[in-house]
């Protein structure tokens, strides 16, 4: 299967060709919905909606953020 | 004044908002959020962390608690929009504690920056609470631009200076049309109590609870100045006086001379 070389959190990763940002999340999140988690591919929030639909491209800048204690 | 808060119309029964950051475990944030009694807590958004165990989210939904993200780390208007529309996704809340940094040594708000994106994001559906300076024109502009209220520093984050410019509060507070939140530099149980006396709705309150030696113990500490502030702004303090006003009656003092008394 071809990989697609995306920037996750500032540090290079191999994703499978044609993975979602759906895909991505449950890669690396705990929850299983997703709560908690939010997603910005290339600067744009990618909404919650559109996770399923949204292909990463090469060379895609992707930040996966988390609740933490803030504030 | 009622009882209860309300903010952009939700009621909340408790006057502490209780700041997340500092606590060394969930489990002791835990305990001091039953103790604080607070009902809104705040949350950061910060890059995934793969080794990170448990979530934060997990102790608030525990507790019922809402979820008030924040845009800590921001020091432009599009950060801060960018990261409110990323929290907006990640808790599926409308509401955000803005705050745009201008410094990194003080963390004083820009207040350029912060204006243009309470600006925005009001637009966009936000309920906006900003973090700002205590300069009541400034919280002017933040409520024209349709912010649910202000929150007013009483001196740099995790300072614990309390509050340095009480006058200043003072115009705030009887300007507003919004709540005004006192929003940092409390140290310590009197300037929560300060705060709520000289006329704020509410304090949101973190290192002050987190870091202290005993985080529950000041938890608790801390509910009780808020609400002991607010009983005695409704009572009304007595005016201020440069000389003593005998509380004894001055009729009747018994005089104790005798005969040999000179004079």
């Amino acid at each position: 299967m071809s990989r697609t070389l995306v920037t996750v959190n500032g540090e290079p990763r191999e994703l499978d060709a044609g993975a979602t940002v759906a895909d991505l999340v449950a890669l690396l999140a705990a929850t299983p919905d997703g709560r908690g988690v939010a997603v910005a591919v290339d600067g744009e929030v990618v909404p919650r909606g559109a996770w399923q639909d949204t292909e990463l491209a090469r060379g895609a800048q992707i930040e996966v953020l988390v609740a933490v204690q803030g504030g | 004044m009622s009882d209860a808060l309300q903010i952009a119309g939700r009621t909340f029964e408790s006057r502490l908002i209780l700041g997340t950051g500092g606590f060394t475990s969930h489990e002791l944030l835990a305990r001091a959020l039953a103790e604080s009694g607070a009902e809104m807590c705040t949350v950061a958004l910060r890059r995934l962390d793969p080794a990170a165990r448990g979530s934060i989210l997990d102790v608030l939904d525990a507790a019922g608690v809402q979820v008030l993200p924040n845009t800590a780390g921001c020091f432009t208007a599009r950060d801060a929009i960018i990261t409110a529309q990323l929290a907006r996704e990640a808790f599926a809340t409308d509401w955000i504690k803005l705050e745009v940094i201008g410094d990194d040594r003080t963390l004083l708000p820009d207040a350029v920056e912060l204006v243009d994106a309470a600006e925005t994001l009001v637009d966009d559906g936000f309920v906006v609470l900003p973090y700002t300076t205590d300069d009541p024109v400034l919280a002017r502009r933040l409520e024209d631009v349709g912010c649910a209220a202000v929150m007013p520093l009483g001196s740099p984050i995790g300072s614990g200076m309390g509050i340095r410019n009480p006058y200043n509060l003072t115009i705030m507070v009887e300007r507003a049309g919004v709540p005004v939140v006192l929003d940092a530099g409390v140290g310590t149980a009197s300037d929560a109590a300060l705060a709520m006396e000289l006329g704020c709705e509410a304090v949101l309150c973190a290192s002050a609870i987190s870091r202290a030696h005993d985080p529950v113990a000041m938890a608790r500490a801390i509910r009780l100045a808020v609400q002991s502030g607010l009983l005695a702004r409704g009572a009304g303090r007595i005016p201020r006086r440069l000389h003593a006003q005998a509380s004894t009656p001055e009729e009747g003092i018994p005089v104790f001379d005798g005969p040999d008394a000179a004079g």
